[in-house]
């Protein structure tokens, strides 16, 4: 990231939003929202001294997946890029109690400014890649998995924090309290997919990233490892070589879907625990294990938005709400609309490996686009015959290009529509709207439409096949 | 046992959705029954209502216009134009004594495979029943014998 921020080529604009895409490849006008950050990016140093002096701490509910804190003027974390800071307007004590300034007090290059507005700026680029990622599941929507209710249940996010030496415990894996080590953790795979009340699709990463959790909690705090998963799925290079490892640490496999997690204890054993219920299928019977902690491996959804950006970009989703690639095979980073591709989680679920070769894919499609100088469009579109043309405009306002223009009559020559081949984009309405039928489509034309017609209906066998 | 009626119907396609849903039926190896034969054009907006009207003085049992979600045509809003000549040609075709129901609109997205194979076959059940068009209009019955001729010959 730190490349790409300093790269002369890259402008990299974080903290904002595209708004409006106008155009078509090669040509895209592009609006943008730059967001208020109420820090002056041309004068601040990144130094940081505004983040330690301000006095409000807020749950970080983003990169600390709420088990760590930041403050109501922050950078995500501390290698973000770019290095500037923005305040949280709904946190910061100045903005909603009138008093504070804090950060603005301390600034040594006056950085910060409170009478921010947000700024709207429009660019042209030739070409787009969309690499929106995806939403986590929610694992309280599984309500007897505990999450939420149960102190000692974690997500696959909140134990990433856990596990990370940056993170709010240092790297120390202990339970919700701060600080017992968990002596027995069960790790619940396919959390919200592969199930028909959730999502029906395989997540893809949760298997391998279930397998590394396993590997964690063995390695720093010896504890007893239950993975429960339905089918093991370690398809790529080197990863079913990480699974015999994780098998040969000692990590037990229980084969089965969680049917509940509850501090409900039945029998001897279980009091205080977190007890696992869950149908053993290898062995053909019911268990109930008694863990510590318990991690649910949330999968991946698409982004709550990805329809409306999906509309915004001129581009579609599948049902679920990934993006749609141009060909499953042939073409997996390009979209049906020209210069609009996709990489990563947007297009459907994948590990970083996977998301990485995207991303290279796209922007090499992108650089070969560019190279080209020209590109070819369809040459699919619609011209009025200004003979048969009787100006009646009907086709007018058919057009939602705006790409016929009607000429009034004028020294003694009669008024008629004429179609701009530069706005056309080919869809035919006008076409099939003219009365007089002097509205012609190329590739499409009535007398090739309705050749198909007869064919399809056997009735033109032996016929010369139309121009 | 009488032999089952195989209606033919002509299938009017977008090609940015409807045309692929079918494409992608295919590649899931969703089966529909072959009564249907498809048409891709541009875009629903092309459909022009001499062109089903010709489909049915050739012989079509039904038709079939389908495009894009309201809201997501890729120019814009021509489903809608299409729509509105959808619901014009019903009530003109019930006008000349077809049954409105053998012109059918069918909204189906690129991802919508399955959607697209259920509706087809749903629609070729309906127009079995209904049976074969029977339409003074049509210039063409006598044709449409010979057509059955041939296709058996064809098939
Ligand atoms: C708990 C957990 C652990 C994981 N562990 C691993 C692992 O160990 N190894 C591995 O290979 N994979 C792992 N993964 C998977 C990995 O997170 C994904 O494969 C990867 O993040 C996908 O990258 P991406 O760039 O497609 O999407 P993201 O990383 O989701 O990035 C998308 C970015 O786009 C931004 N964005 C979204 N919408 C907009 C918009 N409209 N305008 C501007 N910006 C926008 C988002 O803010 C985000 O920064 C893990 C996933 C989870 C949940
Ligand atoms: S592009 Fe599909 S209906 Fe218009």
């Amino acid at each position: 990231m730190v490349s790409v921020g300093s790269h002369k080529n890259i402008n990299l604009m974080a903290y904002s939003e595209v708004t409006k895409v106008e155009g078509y490849v090669g040509n895209f006008t592009v609006t943008v929202r730059k967001k208020a950050r109420y820090v002056k990016e041309a004068d601040c140093t990144g130094c940081g001294i505004c983040q330690e002096k301000c006095p409000k701490k807020v749950i970080d509910q983003a990169y600390e997946a709420g088990v760590g804190y930041r403050k109501a003027i922050y950078t995500p974390f501390p290698q973000a890029v770019p290095k500037y800071p923005v305040i949280d307007r709904d946190n910061c004590t100045f903005f909603q109690k009138g008093t504070c300034k804090a950060c603005e007090k301390f600034c040594a290059s006056n950085a910060i400014d409170f009478k921010q507005q947000d700024e709207y700026v429009t660019f042209q680029v030739g070409n787009i890649i969309l690499a929106t990622g995806y939403d986590l599941f929610d694992a309280r929507r599984i309500s007897q998995y505990g999450y939420g209710r149960l102190a000692n249940v974690f997500t696959n996010l909140e134990f990433e924090r856990l596990s990370s030496a940056g993170g709010p415990t240092g790297g120390k894996i202990v339970l919700r309290d701060g600080v017992t080590v968990p002596q027995s953790v069960g790790i619940v795979h396919c959390v919200g997919s592969r199930d028909k009340h959730y999502n029906n699709y395989c997540s893809v990463i949760c298997c391998m990233q279930s397998l590394k959790f396993a590997h964690l909690v063995k390695e720093k705090t010896g504890a007893t490892v239950y993975n429960f998963y339905m089918d093991m799925r370690t398809a790529f290079k080197d990863y079913d070589e990480f699974y015999q490892r994780v098998l040969d640490e000692g990590t037990l496999f229980v084969r089965g879907r969680v049917a509940e997690v509850t501090d409900a204890a039945r029998q001897s054993g279980e009091e205080g625990k977190l007890i696992v219920q869950v149908e053993d299928t290898l062995i053909g019977k019911q268990r109930r294990i008694p863990v510590d902690m318990v991690i649910l491996s949330a999968g991946l959804e698409p982004r709550h938005d990805s329809k409306q950006v999906g509309h915004l970009f001129g581009i579609s989703c599948a049902s679920a709400g990934w993006f749609i690639e141009r060909h499953p095979k042939l073409d997996p980073v390009a979209t049906m609309t020209e210069g609009i591709f996709i990489a990563g989680c947007a297009q459907g679920p994948k590990d970083i490996p996977a998301s990485v070769a995207q991303g290279a894919a796209a922007a090499a499609r992108v650089v070969g686009k560019v190279q080209q100088k020209e590109i070819a469009v369809e040459p699919i579109r619609a011209s009025i015959d200004k003979e048969r043309c009787s100006a009646c405009r009907i086709c007018n306002n058919q057009c939602p290009f705006t790409a016929i223009n009607f000429i009034e009559a004028k020294n003694g020559a009669r008024a008629y529509s004429e179609v701009n081949p530069a706005l056309c984009q080919g869809c035919g309405t006008c076409v099939a709207a003219c009365p007089s039928g002097a509205i012609a489509g190329t590739v499409f034309s009535s007398k090739q439409i309705t050749a198909q017609l007869n064919g399809l209906m056997l009735l033109n066998i032996g016929e010369a096949v139309p121009a | 046992m009488a032999q089952q009626f195989e209606p033919l119907i002509i299938g009017f396609t977008c090609n940015w959705c409807s045309y692929r849903a079918a494409d992608s039926a295919g590649s899931m190896r969703l089966k529909y029954p072959p009564n249907i034969r498809l048409i891709r054009l541009m875009c629903s907006g092309r459909i022009d209502t001499t062109f089903v009207l010709q489909a049915f003085a050739n012989g079509a049992d039904a038709v079939l216009i389908s495009g894009c979600h309201p809201g997501d045509c890729h120019y814009v809003e021509q489903n809608y134009k299409a729509q509105s000549r959808f619901l014009l040609m019903r009530r003109m075709i019930a006008q000349m004594g077809i049954e409105p129901q053998r012109l059918q609109l069918l909204w189906a997205s690129a991802a919508e495979g399955t959607i697209f194979a259920a509706e087809v076959t749903k629609m070729i059940e309906e127009i079995r029943k209904l049976g074969p068009l029977n339409w003074k209009g049509g210039q063409l019955s006598a044709v449409s014998h010979q057509r059955s001729a041939i296709a058996e010959v064809a098939v």
